[in-house]
């Protein structure tokens, strides 16, 4: 084995095939792969060809074309390939992913030109046999949207949704299972990383171009990352040096003047050692004020982000490893429109705000398989990081650095067999924040050491399950247990059923995952009930979920259905109260808190290469505040998503049309109480609902070259009045936090990717 | 310091040097499909002692790992035997034969040909 991937990847890149093998494995009785032979004459024109031999590599079974070219065979577990050969035609072979193949081009012996057979696997995968509730993205995916980083990575895909964190600096946070994100866990390549200081822009610094697959995994995580993830997992793989294309070059602009640009270059330095140099900068420089309140609907923006990683594989040892080092450097400027920070800043000539971020991340991991035994091996990973952002909104102040520091070994083996695996390690994590809230300082060092443990049991049929437990010692969290389990059920053919639950405990970090309140004239009230953090106590939850999916071939196409329920329950939380649009509170839960999601998701395939994804999610978040339970504001008790994708037949020369139009339909969501304002000031108890359509075209000219169109909110749909008193910014009722819809309609871009 | 490395080492070479707990084996099992590889690779591996058991479809042979403590290669040939596969030393009994699936039969040479769906 030449790539020594993360199991997760691999799972990902091969669920539908997994799904073929086991499937067929267990139950399917009559499991057929058809597709259609065409051979391709020197003009590039395509014509069926019958009597084509179609046989499985290292198996038996053979068949041949019909007058159509069209020919059905058994599937063979055993050989998982196809080959096909016609006399004077190259043999072609193929990896069978899929019931029906589609066209298949052969080549006359005398082309030089490789054959191009498209592997497809779909984009988004669920898993039947994935102990947890996974989905995985992959790059593909991620080209539907125009994808700029990781937060808008997720406009295609319904298990996160995407909010906008206020009306000023545009932030774009996301959301699973109606809790935002400081919730869940952030990893990259499986080690913690957008957390603390980076919560709220964080997700802006991880381009787009350098992600691979996403991994997202709803409610209660493993217990190997970690004791602080409540309502899901979201981990990134950044694409390999060893794996990556050679150079990658990807150019993008808009109509608000915002211009990427992004560039790979990996190369391999030896047999056991390559290096990737990976460089992402963005930039935007226009003033937008459409909706003519005197402040920017959008930031400018600048950003630097430079990574370089090595990859050392050496499977003859077993030994793997990754060195990464990125730097990052942002920059954002916003407020009113004639704000010039030099002259401004701290003044009232004008409103605005600057956010400078520079972020230096170190990382690595070495592994290590055991020659003699396949199921053992360690591993190690480090990661160091600098984060350090000065800003002010207006008059207030807030700057953090945070530094730190995350090590955690696991070793995996066996009890007995290989039905039963475990994974069991240690570690460490230590962070200083160092924070200037206006005049105060908030300085505080955390950290943590713990074990855990991780049972998983397989009976090669119908059962598995993964139960684990750790056990952590806080300086501020003290000594606590953290159990976790999941079990998966094979009920009939082609489904399954999952059930979750765990527990998951955290500081809140009140300030970096709130950042919006600064940009407001709100008040900030601390009730001090004498906690480590803030004079507040930790965060405690409970979290429960069960979830089925069946998977159907309808007509030789696969149709997968999925339905899911999740509650969390806080057992403590801390409650950041809106209720007065005077202040802001944060306060030790008193009372209740929930939250109740419930998804149901359609995917199919309806003609050859239109395939249809929707969801219906349904949403009931409350929490007990000071003055009673309300739901939580900005949250949607519906939504609805649905997204068509549409694909031609891939050219020989690799030419391709791809369309792709994503639709968001938003319920009703309650709005903070505003009623103390002055009339003028203040919002309905309830925002409209409302859809926003995403659409995108990619012309594929070559295997090297493409260039897409598209159109974020075509149909567009914004708040009217996202800031709250933008004519007095200095006044008493300024609010820029009470955002429920985009600030900017109709964004129109084009790019184009380039790769060898 | 020293004493601990040697100490260490000690420990850590004794399992390697008995090589009882992590032996293995490799040997033919009659087979034909991706049906006959799960049915041979899970009487292996329930056999207590049997850590790994991997067999390779197209040259008929099974890897496996166990420790010699607990079982021999005997009892795994047995197992398999039972459930149907035949080994150099064990012969699978007519009535475990006779209730593979068509596709599995595999004493028949015909029988590969036929079609391995399940």
């Amino acid at each position: 084995m030449k790539q020594h991937q993360p199991t997760i990847i691999v799972l990902g890149r091969f669920l539908f095939f997994l799904f073929l093998v086991v499937g067929s494995k267990n139950v399917n009785a009559q499991l057929k792969i058809k597709g259609t032979v065409y051979a391709n004459n020197n003009n590039n024109t395509l014509f069926p060809i019958s009597g084509a031999k179609i046989h499985w590599l290292n198996d038996n079974i053979s068949t041949i074309t019909d007058s159509d070219g069209d020919f059905n065979i058994p599937y063979s577990k055993a050989s998982k390939k196809i080959v096909i050969s016609y006399t004077d035609f190259r043999n072609d072979t193929i990896l069978a992913n899929r019931p029906n193949l589609g066209k298949i081009i052969l080549f006359p012996e005398i082309a030089l030109e490789a054959v191009v057979v498209e592997e497809r696997v779909n984009p988004l995968q669920r898993s039947l046999f994935e102990v947890q509730n996974v989905v995985t993205v992959d790059n593909r995916e991620m080209l539907k949207a125009a994808c700029c980083n990781l937060s808008e990575s997720f406009e295609t895909n319904p298990a996160v949704d995407v909010n906008i964190s206020d009306a000023v600096t545009g932030a774009k946070q996301i959301q699973m299972l109606g809790l935002n994100s400081p919730y869940l866990l952030f990893t990259q390549e499986n080690m913690p990383s957008i957390r603390g200081a980076s919560q709220i822009y964080g997700l802006s610094f991880i381009p787009g171009s350098w992600i691979e697959s996403i991994q997202i995994t709803k409610g209660a995580g493993s217990v190997l990352n970690g004791y602080e993830s409540i309502s899901g997992q979201i981990n990134s793989e950044l694409v390999k040096p060893f794996t990556d294309k050679n150079l990658f070059l990807n150019v993008y602009a808009n109509n608000y003047a915002r211009f990427e640009l992004n560039s790979r270059y990996n190369t391999e330095v030896t047999d056991k050692l390559a290096t990737g140099l990976y460089i992402h900068g963005n930039l935007r420089t226009a003033k937008v004020d459409e909706n003519g309140d005197n402040f920017l609907d959008t930031p400018l923006a600048r950003q630097i982000n430079f990574m370089n990683r090595w990859q050392y594989t050496d499977p003859e040892n077993g030994w793997v490893g990754f060195f990464n080092i990125q730097y990052l450097k942002d920059e954002k400027q916003t407020g009113e429109l004639d704000f010039v920070p030099k002259e401004d800043k701290f003044t009232t000539n004008a409103w605005g705000s600057e956010v400078n971020t520079s972020r230096l991340d170190l990382s690595s991991k070495i592994g290590y398989v055991f020659p003699d035994l396949p199921y053992q091996s360690f591993g190690v990973q480090m990661a160091y990081t600098d984060h350090d952002q000065n800003s002010y909104y207006g008059f207030n102040t807030y700057d953090i650095q945070q530094r730190s520091i995350y090590t955690n070994a696991i070793f995996n083996s066996i009890i007995g067999s290989t039905q039963h695996k475990y994974k069991t390690g240690i570690s460490f994590t230590y962070d200083a924040f160092n924070e200037l809230v206006n005049q105060q300082i908030y300085d505080r060092k955390d950290n943590s050491v713990g074990a855990f443990f991780e049972y998983t049991y397989n009976n090669l049929d119908k059962l598995s399950l993964v139960a684990g437990l750790r056990i952590d010692n806080h300086n501020r969290l003290h000594t606590f247990i953290t159990p976790r389990l999941h079990i998966r059920y094979a009920l009939w053919d082609k489904a399954s059923i999952r059930a979750s639950a765990g527990r998951g405990k955290r500081n809140a970090n009140i300030f970096a995952e709130n950042q919006q309140l600064f940009a407001s004239s709100r008040q900030i009230n601390i009730e001090n009930n004498n906690g480590n953090t803030y004079g507040l106590s930790p965060e405690t939850a409970w979290n429960y979920g069960i979830s089925f999916t069946q998977k159907l071939y309808l007509w030789n196409r696969t149709m997968v259905l999925s339905a899911d329920f999740y509650q969390t329950r806080f057992t403590d939380q801390v409650v950041v109260d809106w209720e007065n649009p005077r202040e802001i509170s944060f306060y030790n839960l008193n009372g209740n808190s929930f939250a109740n999601s419930f998804q149901f998701d359609f995917t199919y395939e309806i003609i050859q290469n239109l395939s249809v994804r929707a969801t219906y999610k349904n949403y009931n978040v409350k929490t007990h505040y000071n003055n009673g339970e309300l739901e939580k504001p900005l949250q949607p008790e519906h939504r609805f998503f649905a997204n068509l994708n549409f694909e031609t037949v891939k050219q020989p020369t690799g030419k391709q049309w791809r369309f792709d139009a994503t639709l968001h339909w938003q319920g009703a969501q309650r709005l903070p109480n505003t009623s103390s304002n002055p009339l003028p000031y203040q919002l309905k108890a309830f925002s409209p609902s409302y859809s926003v359509i995403n659409a995108q075209i990619t012309r594929v000219f070559s295997n090297k070259f493409e260039l897409y169109l598209g159109g974020e909110n075509i149909n567009n749909y914004t708040q009217n009045n996202p800031i709250v008193a933008s004519n007095d910014p200095f006044g008493e009722y300024f609010d820029s936090t009470i955002t429920y819809a985009p600030i900017l309609s109709g964004i129109y871009y084009i790019g184009m990717r380039f790769k060898i | 310091m020293k004493q601990l490395i040697i100490i260490l080492t000690i420990v850590m070479s004794v399992p390697l040097a008995a090589q009882d707990k992590n032996k293995k084996e490799v040997f033919t099992v009659s087979g034909n499909c991706a049906m006959c590889q799960k049915r041979i690779e899970k009487a292996a591996i329930e056999v207590k002692g049997v850590k790994y058991a991997s067999w390779d479809i197209p040259n008929k042979e099974l890897t496996i790992i166990m420790d010699e403590r607990k079982c021999n290669l005997d009892d795994v040939k047995k197992a398999i035997a039972h459930a149907g596969h035949d080994t150099e030393l064990y012969t699978a009994a007519d009535d475990s034969y006779n209730s593979l699936p068509p596709c599995c039969l595999y004493r028949d040479p015909e029988s590969i040909k036929m079609e391995h769906h399940k």
